[in-house]
This record gives C-alpha cells, structure tokens and sequence, in this order.
C-alpha cells in the first residue's frame, strides 16, 4: 500500500525510532502540515546535483516526489470554495453533515456531543460495516477542526480540515487530511484495496463533492434515474 | 423512450431504454423536439475520442418543451427551450467569469480523474460527449434530463421554428466565439479551414465583425459554394496551394486571423495528415494535426489564432517555431455557449442571422444511423442533420 509520501515524514522516518513515529506523525504531519513549520525541514542527504541539501520549497509536503513508507496512509487536498470560511468550517462542524458528501461514509452520529464524541459507520467490504469513533482534538472556530479515533474504533485514524481566506476574495481554501493505520486481516485488505491505486483519490472526490454542495445546493451526476444514482 | 445510442466504431442505433427522471433539484426533463448531429459527433462516431461506452446517449445540439421541472428549476411546463451543450452549474470560479465550458461543479466527482490525469484539470460536463466529459446522457433522443436547468436552457418567444433557433445549442455560438477569439479588427483579412457548419458561422460571425475579407478552405464543391453565398472568398486545397494562395489574396502580408474549424480528424494527403492518421488508428492518441499546422504558417505575423476545432490529444510536430518567432496568439476551447445565446437569440429576430442555409436534410429519429452515415461519408451534399423525434418516415 502507498503510504505517507510526505517529506516531514521523511525526516521523522530518519531521525527517530519506529514507535515514535506514529506520535510524531500525528505532530508533524497533521498538526504542522499545512503550517509553516513545515516548509521549513531540510532533506539532509546529497543528491543527484552534488547538493548536499536542497532547502524545503513551499509546497504542501505530500506532493514532494520522495515517496515513503510508514505505518499511516495519509490522503489530502485543497480545494477552493467561493463561501465565506466561517459557512463553511460550521457545516463541517456538524459532523453529521459529512455523510451527504462522502462517498464511503454511511452515517456520522453523535455519541456524546459535548466531548466532541462520534461514531462513523463506514460502508465495508461485501456489505459489512465499519465502526469509527473518534473525538474533536482540535477545534478552531473558522479556521479548523481536527479529530482522532478513539480505542473502540474498528481503524486507527486521525482527520483535519482547515480553511484560509483565499485570495481576491475567491472564498475559501479548504484544506483535509485524514490519516490512518490500516489494520490487518479482511479488512486492512479492504481499505488498502480502496486507496491503493490512488492514495489521494477519495479525499480528492469527497472534497469535490463538499464544494458541488455548497455552492450549487446539489451533487452532479450523469445518472438518468435516480434508482441508477 | 427512443434515443440513439453508440455501439462501437460506426456503429450508431435508435434503441428503447428508460425515460429520464428528475434526479437533482435544480434538473428539468425536456420532450426533444429537433436535435442535430454535430461535427463533433463524428469524432465519436470514428472513434477517435476514448471514454464512450456501448449504449451511450448521443446529442448534444437539441431543443424541446419541458414536461417536468425539479422544485429548484426556473422553468415551467411547456415553455420551449434551446439547451447549450454545455453543463454548467452558474455559481463556480469559472462561471461567474462566464467560462461557462470550464464549470467547476457540472462533471460528477467520479468521472473527474481521468481528464485531471490527462489534462491537468478536469473539463467540464456535456451532453452526449463521453465519459470525461461526465457521460451525461444526450439530446438524439425523446427525452432528455437537464441538469442546472435554472443555468442554461434559454426561453425561446413565440414566433420562431425550430430551425430558426436550434443551433443556439452549439454551432453558432461556436462560429460567433471562433471569430471573437479571432479578435478582428477593421480591414482584416480572415481564413477560416472548414466550411462545415463551424466554419460556415465563423465566416458569416467574422463578416459581422467587420472583416474586410474573409477565405474559407474546404475541398467539397457544396460546402465551399455556401460559403461564397455567406459572402466568403474560396479555396479549393485538391486545386490550390493553400499557403502561397493565401499570401497572395492577401497582399503578400498573410492573413490576420486564422480559424482552424476543422479539428483532430482533418483530411488530405499532405504527408503529416498520412502520419497522423496511422497513428490515430494504431490508438496512441495523437490527433490529425495539417490544419493547426498548416494555419499557424499561414498566419501574418503577430496575428491571432482561433481553434474552435476539437482535439482531444497530442499533437506531433506543432510548429511551436513559428508560433513564437511570430508572435502570434492562440485562443481556443470549447464555446462558453450560455455567455452568447442572449444576444444570438437577438440577432435571429433582428434577421440579422441566418440559421437555415444550412440545414441540408431532416429526418425523423428512428433514422439517426442514415444520418450519421450521411453526414460523415456524404459531406458534400449533407452539410447538417436534423433529428425530428416526431417526424414521419417519408413513404416509399
Ligand atoms: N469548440 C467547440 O465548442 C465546438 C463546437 C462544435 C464543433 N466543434 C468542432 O468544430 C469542428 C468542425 O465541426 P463541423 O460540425 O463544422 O464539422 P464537419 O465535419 O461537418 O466539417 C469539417 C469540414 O472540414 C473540412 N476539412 C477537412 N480537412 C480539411 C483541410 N485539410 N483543409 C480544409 N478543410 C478541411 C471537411 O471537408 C469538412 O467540410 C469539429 O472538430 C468539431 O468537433 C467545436
Ligand atoms: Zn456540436
Ligand atoms: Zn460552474
């Protein structure tokens, strides 16, 4: 399976033993990702040019060319959205709003609302389901919601979503990543059957989905009935 | 309900599949009351542009009366409406801007990838035009669902046939748009590649824009005498050279503006056209270039060049040289058609624009396949199809 192709986990991968790396993902990769410590890592090896390092650019980690591996498969993506980012962060604030856009998502229900507790059902392979539950870590009004599975969860995962301002008021980016351990057995095949060809792809078209929703009311599809939907 | 469906390589035909229904809110569900086919069809047709599967819906030129609108819709029952081809949803980037063919939010999500990987973006979505484009089903049927239909359809007065206003959907937005792209300026010389029902709109479009000349190129005695008609001097490629004759009706400074209407499947035997060919058969996805080629040579210095032609692929041995030591411009894309129907719809009732030269043969739906056929290996005398869902098969 395809995993963490990021360069901050690059650095986490060659600078500190395995069992650290999973808190170290959660810290570097989901937390400083999308900010701007994370542009500012080093590669330290020589490369092609004689270059003993070559400066971070500012590109988004997981589109460096230096692909890795690690235990967590990482999907993410921005997309513009022509709403103001408060509409935005509060729809997707009401988790039970992200089934309407998420392809594999089925329900997202409160457990205990307060605590920022859900429960996710997943559509699973040959029809059975899969259970996450995760808590809000994070939470920014407007700027960004981050959660994590807790230990009942079927899969170990961690997701964030952050919006900025575009720029000349073209509304919004929207920024998601959600990372996960993939399990074992039946279903570790499963999910990694599901991202496999193209790790990004589901983040890619469940973000598409979200901006068709909020800015035409409606998701496209080609379908001519709605039993062929 | 009857619409025509594609089977393979020159295998089109008229089947029974279920009528369409409401499926999203902003949708409304046309009765087809004429549908054209379009020089774009023929690509599919050939076979030449990938992403069409058996049973597709094709059409993408159609009109009719709207039997059922979604709660979100603007339109009401039994008003009569041209549908543009393209879908686009009205509120993103890129229809705001009125790039109306680049919607953001018309090509469903799933059906994104492939031309993200082949083009860098995903396109937008169009009716009967393959599954890049998001495999909705077309218009050379009885009925057709409409997405967006608060967007695009336009409202057509009493007063108007069909033939008047059909090709509102596409074709002459498309020839408005080549020359708009062309960016004319008074006195300009304009060659126009094609006189297809493209390039006959471009000439009649450039005229109006206040070219001083225009020259249209073609080989099919007919289609280059409705160009004379239209007002544009002719270029017959079997007789002439092109290029040098281009100079010379120019005045040795070579046209302003170029328009290549013609697109990926151009014809002649020019040695490039041959290679292309061979390689558009073997599969690699190179498009039939001679034209674009051929027009950026002939292109004056500094000048514009518009291609409203359709390419779907690589093109090998584009003259990038000639462009750039040239300076010249280059505009094109798929026709941004909501942004035109208002003001064409205009100009038909000011008389100002004629629609129905062109129309050569009408047929009823059940025999779309003849058309096809027709349109693609009778050129010459089939200069535009038109489908009528309710016409009566001649007797005999
Ligand atoms: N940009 C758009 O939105 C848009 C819309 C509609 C059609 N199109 C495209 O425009 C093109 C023309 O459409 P059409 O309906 O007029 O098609 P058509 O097939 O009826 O006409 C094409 C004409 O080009 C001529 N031709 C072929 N090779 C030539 C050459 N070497 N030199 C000069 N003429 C040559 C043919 O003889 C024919 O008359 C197609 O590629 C079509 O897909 C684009
Ligand atoms: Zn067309
Ligand atoms: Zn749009």
């Amino acid at each position: 399976m395809k995993l963490y192709s990021d360069r901050e986990q690059d650095f986490a991968a060659r600078s500190e033993p395995i069992e650290r790396q999973s808190t170290l993902l959660w810290g570097l990769g989901l937390g400083a990702l999308a900010g701007a410590s994370a542009y500012a890592l080093y590669a330290a090896r020589r490369d092609r040019d004689g270059l003993s390092y070559r400066p971070a650019d500012s590109a988004p980690g997981r589109s460096a060319k230096q692909s890795r591996f690690g235990e967590y498969a990482v999907v993410g993506r921005t997309v513009t959205i022509d709403r103001p980012r408060d509409d935005l962060y509060r729809y997707w604030r009401n988790f039970k709003n992200l089934s309407g856009f998420m392809e594999n998502v089925k329900s997202v229900e409160p457990i205990e609302e307060a605590k920022g507790r859900f429960r996710w059902m997943i559509e699973g392979p040959a029809g059975t389901d899969v259970r996450i539950e995760t808590e809000v870590v994070s939470d920014k009004p407007g700027e960004e919601i981050a959660w994590r599975s807790l230990q009942t969860s079927q899969i170990d995962t961690k997701g964030k979503v952050s919006f900025r301002d575009a720029p000349g008021n073209r509304g919004t980016e929207v920024e998601a990543l959600i990372a996960y351990d993939p399990p074992g057995g039946e279903l570790g095949r499963w999910i990694a059957k599901l991202f496999q060809a193209e790790p990004a792809l589901q983040g890619r078209r469940d973000l598409k989905r979200f901006k068709m929703l909020v800015e035409t009311g409606e998701i496209a599809t080609s379908a001519n009935r709605k039993s062929d939907k | 309900m009857r619409a025509l469906t594609w089977q393979g390589k020159h295998d089109v035909r008229v089947e029974t599949v279920p009528d369409p229904e409401i499926v999203n809110p902003r949708d409304a569900i046309i009765e087809v009351t004429s549908t054209a086919i379009c020089g774009s069809d023929l690509h599919l047709y050939d076979g030449v542009i990938p992403g069409v599967l058996s049973g597709d819906i094709l059409g993408h030129e159609f009109m009719g009366r709207v039997v059922e609108a979604g709660p979100k819709s603007t339109l009401k029952k039994d008003q009569r409406v041209v549908v543009p081809f393209t879908i686009s949803c009205g509120g993103c980037f890129h229809c705001k801007k009125q790039q109306f063919s680049a919607c953001d939010n018309s090509n469903p999500a799933e059906k994104q990838d492939l031309t993200e990987m082949q083009f860098g973006h995903a396109v937008g979505g169009l009716f009967g035009y393959s599954h890049l484009a998001g495999g909705y089903p077309g218009g050379q049927a009885e009925y057709v669902r409409v997405p967006f239909s608060d967007v695009g359809p336009i409202v057509i007065p009493d007063g108007f046939d069909d033939d008047d206003v059909l090709f509102l959907s596409d074709i002459l937005p498309t020839g408005w748009m080549a020359a708009e792209n062309a960016d004319i300026e008074e006195g300009d010389t304009v060659a126009v590649w094609g006189c297809g029902p493209v390039g006959l709109f471009a000439v009649q479009s450039a005229l109006k824009m206040g070219a001083a000349q225009v020259i249209a190129i073609d080989h099919y005695p007919n289609r280059l005498r409705l160009a004379r008609q239209m007002g544009a001097k002719v270029i017959d490629y079997t007789q002439t050279h092109v290029l040098e004759a281009l100079m010379e009706m120019s005045g040795g400074h070579g046209p302003d503006a170029v328009i290549d209407a013609v697109g990926m499947e151009s014809h002649g035997f020019a040695p490039d056209t041959m290679m292309d060919n061979v390689k558009q058969a073997v599969g690699i996805g190179a498009d039939g270039g001679h034209v674009l080629r051929e027009a950026i040579l002939a292109c004056r210095k500094g000048g514009r060049v518009s291609v409203p032609g359709v390419y779907g692929g690589f093109l090998d041995k584009f003259p990038l040289g000639a462009m750039m030591e040239k300076g010249l411009q280059i505009r094109t894309g798929q026709t941004h058609v909501q942004r035109y129907t208002k003001e064409l719809l205009h100009r038909i009732a000011e008389g100002e624009i004629d629609t129905r030269f062109m129309i050569s043969h009408r047929l009823p739906l059940e025999q779309a396949a003849d058309g096809y056929h027709n349109f693609r290996f009778n050129q010459n005398d089939w200069t535009k199809v038109v489908l009528k869902p309710n016409m009566q098969p001649a007797a005999g």
